[in-house]
């Protein structure tokens, strides 16, 4: 059964790997600093309790993990929409240099 | 503690009620084609999907079960905030945009999208509506929880409200109106979850919290001991005749209660070997004849208090502080002593009597982990204990992108681009209202709010101390939050019988119109379904089958997906495997648990073979392991390879997917 995907819309294949790309580095980075607080929980579990100021290292770093996540999506979509931009440019650039050539 | 309706709360419920069945009247038209019932069209503004999945994401189990976790045990509570945000980040970077370019409707269509492969279509079908449903059976048993204190109508008549309105919303108008109602419950949810804490600062903390004026704060007595022999105990206060006593070992430690009657009205009482005192305890008596009494009277009489407060601010006591700002709300909590309670179950011939009694701890311990998850040595943390700890941040990491309910809110987008910014606004969303659950979890903790019996309710509780209004807002917004995800699981589940099963698994022919009947008849029997589990389950605590659907998903359909979308060598037969493993190794496990074994079962005096409760630990990467052994076993031959090699989903999928079947 033939079936393609609710919507249709066209996609530069090579924008679409260079965010697949920095999609993962990202995610490999915010990877390694949640292993970083599942590990410092697990070996030393009292170091959760460092003082800092009013806070200590448990809450630092478990509202840091949220907020790492929303700056890195902030900056992941300023990424891609950079990307779509440029590609998008390129396009037009190389429709108007074919338009041209064919005059 | 007893709950009575308030007209408030009726009001306002009804409101909801009518507003979500206008929607879900308003949007029928929307629905009479297959992609306008199964995706909504794919018109969804990706700033409304962006609430939307706020919506359907922040279930009962985030805003009750996490918020009542951290009233109860602090900061462990909130490491399933954590965790459950962070799953976020594998939807943004890994899966949002691909999945969008992959499927049409549902997961399956996703995975299968490059095989075309029937044991693809059933097991991701099958494993849809198995995550669904251990998903289910918590929001629907929660349903019947809440409409007790919010409407006073028993648990079953909640079941059976929810069961009926989310079959209305589903079957009227599929994924328009449900995504509707799930903006509408999120934008609510993060509005008055802000103001509730923001009306906490504005209040302060205090030794004696005595909810705006409204509830007098109960003072817990002590008793002087005179002497203690192994047989008895003498005490001071000649009003009371001392009953039975019991002696029970726990966590390498002794505790001791004792059961004293004043004018005919029984308690029961710790004793305090430090202090040389007895220390007022609360407790639940279930007689053998069905009766139960509530410290000693009953449910009528209202004898069992809301507790928790803070001991001593900054040593002293009584103390109070000012308007507190998001630093200082822990700055005091931790510089002071908060008064916990710890539950111990006595049981004799007669009666089995649910003992809390009062354990005091400061408050810098409340604010890091280990209350539930036992992880420092001198604590009694073992191997396994570690082992679950780390197990559930994987489920918790790894599940989020692989619900099938999250999934199919991508296809509702009009493009990848709109897929990846609806994500964008959910971290958003999703990561204010989780941060906002430690404040609300700590401020029920230290606001005298807290139904030992029933933590769940501590955030509508904490609601319920700034004013009947507040809590008849808040008490409707947790059932919609109820109606919001059971709405997204139904509209799951009916994709996976009637467009997976039936239209693409078994092949009946059918017409666009006759696909979505089938997907309206296929959400009127799941909700049947999940109506008859709520009012099955209703006993048995089912909190925690939300993180097992998060472990069941992160084993069965994560390393499909991921593998699909970055191994050129996956093959159908590889997915096939690693569904199938994931799924009945991840179940297997859960099965085997100690867990199950106490809370399912009812045997906790037997041993379970398998110690740690939550399977992704291992599930997970032996589905993995499975795909890559089975995919390497199963190559197909040169010119099928290149073929499916161009497919591949870094490549922008609509040309290749109309390509293959």
């Amino acid at each position: 059964m033939s079936h393609g995907p609710a919507t249709e819309w066209k996609e530069d294949e090579k924008a679409s790997r260079s965010k697949a790309k920095i999609g993962l580095w990202m995610f490999a980075g915010y990877t390694i600093v949640y292993s970083i607080f599942i590990v410092i929980n697990v070996v030393n579990p009292n170091l959760m309790g460092l003082n800092m100021g009013m806070l200590n290292l448990a809450i630092v770093f478990g509202f840091g993990l949220i907020f790492l996540a929303l700056i890195l999506a902030l900056i992941y979509n300023a990424v891609c929409g950079y990307i779509e931009e440029k590609t998008l440019r390129i396009e037009k650039l190389a429709k108007k240099h074919s338009g041209e050539g064919a005059k | 503690m007893k709950y009575t309706a308030s007209v408030w709360a009726i009001i306002i419920f009804v409101i909801f009620v009518a507003v979500v069945l206008y929607i879900s009247y308003y949007f029928a038209n929307r629905a009479k084609t297959s992609s306008g019932y199964f995706a909504a069209g794919g018109r969804i503004h990706w700033a409304v999907n962006g609430i939307a999945f706020s919506g359907d994401y922040l279930s009962a189990a985030s805003f009750l079960g996490i918020c009542g976790m951290i009233a109860v045990a602090g900061f462990d509570g909130f490491l399933y905030s954590i965790g459950y945000l962070a799953g976020w980040i594998v939807a943004l970077f890994v899966v949002a945009e691909p999945i969008k370019r992959l499927g049409k409707y549902t997961f399956t269509d996703a995975v299968d999208a490059k095989y075309n492969n029937r044991g693809i279509k059933l097991m991701a079908a099958v494993s849809t509506l198995i995550v669904s449903v251990f998903y289910l059976i918590p929001q629907m048993v929660g349903a019947g929880s809440l409409v007790t204190p919010l409407l006073g109508l028993p648990h079953w008549a909640g079941v059976l409200i929810v069961g009926s309105i989310v079959i209305v919303i589903v079957a009227t108008a599929g994924m328009a109106s449900t995504t509707y109602v799930q903006f509408i419950k999120g934008a609510l949810l993060l509005g008055f979850s802000l103001a509730l804490v923001i009306t906490l600062f504005s209040r302060g903390f205090s030794t004696s919290p005595d909810q705006g004026g409204n509830v007098p704060y109960h003072d817990f007595k002590t008793i002087q001991v005179q002497s203690v022999t192994e047989e008895s105990i003498a005490i001071a206060d000649g009003a009371y005749s001392v009953g039975q006593q019991w002696k029970i070992n726990k966590n390498g430690g002794e505790l001791s209660f004792v059961e004293l009657s004043k004018n005919n009205v029984d308690s029961i009482w710790k004793y305090n070997k430090d202090k040389s005192i007895l220390e007022e305890t609360l407790f639940v008596t279930n007689f053998t004849d069905g009766r139960t009494l509530y410290n000693g009277g009953t449910i009528d009489e209202e004898k069992f208090y809301q507790v928790g407060n803070l001991l001593d601010i900054d040593g002293k006591s009584p103390a109070k502080t000012g308007t507190l700002d998001p630093l200082s709300f822990f700055g005091v909590i931790k510089k002071s002593d908060v008064l916990l309670w710890s539950k111990q179950i006595i049981s004799d011939d007669s009666r089995s009597i649910t003992v809390y009694y009062q354990n005091p701890t400061a408050g810098s311990e409340i604010l890091k982990p280990g209350r539930i998850y036992k992880l420092d040595t001198l604590k009694g943390a073992t191997i396994f204990t570690r082992l679950d700890f780390i197990s559930l941040m994987i489920a918790l990491f790894f599940g989020t992108a692989a619900l099938p309910h999250i999934l199919i809110r991508y296809y509702t987008v009009p493009s990848p681009i709109a897929a990846r910014k609806s994500t964008i606004v959910a971290i958003a969303g999703i990561g204010l209202f989780y941060i906002l659950t430690l404040y609300m979890g700590l401020g029920a903790m230290t606001n005298g709010v807290i139904d030992l019996t029933n933590d769940n309710m501590s955030a509508p509780l904490l609601a319920r101390s700034f004013g009947i209004i507040f809590f008849s807002i808040i008490s409707a917004i947790a059932f919609a939050t109820v109606l919001g995800t059971v709405s997204g699981l139904i509209c799951a589940s009916s994709g996976a019988v009637a467009h997976d099963i039936m239209d693409r698994f078994i092949g009946i022919k059918m017409t666009d119109r006759k696909k979505v009947f089938s997907g309206k008849i296929a959400s009127i029997v799941v909700g049947v379904i999940a109506m008859i589990l709520g009012i099955v389950f209703k006993n048995m605590n089912v909190s925690y089958l939300v993180g097992w659907a998060f472990a069941v998903a992160a084993s069965a359909n994560l390393p499909a997906i991921l593998m699909i979308l970055f191994w050129k060598k996956t093959t159908a037969k590889g997915v096939v495997a690693s569904i199938s493993v994931g799924l009945v190794s991840a179940l297997a496990l859960i099965l085997l648990s100690q867990k199950t074994f106490n809370e399912v079962y009812n045997i906790p005096n037997v041993i379970a073979p398998i110690q740690i409760n939550n399977p992704a630990i291992f599930s997970v990467p032996l589905s993995f392991l499975v795909l890559i052994i089975v995919s390497l076993f199963t190559q197909p031959k040169k010119a099928a390879e290149a073929e499916i090699a161009g497919m591949a989903v870094s490549q922008p999928g609509p040309v290749a997917i109309e390509e293959k079947e």
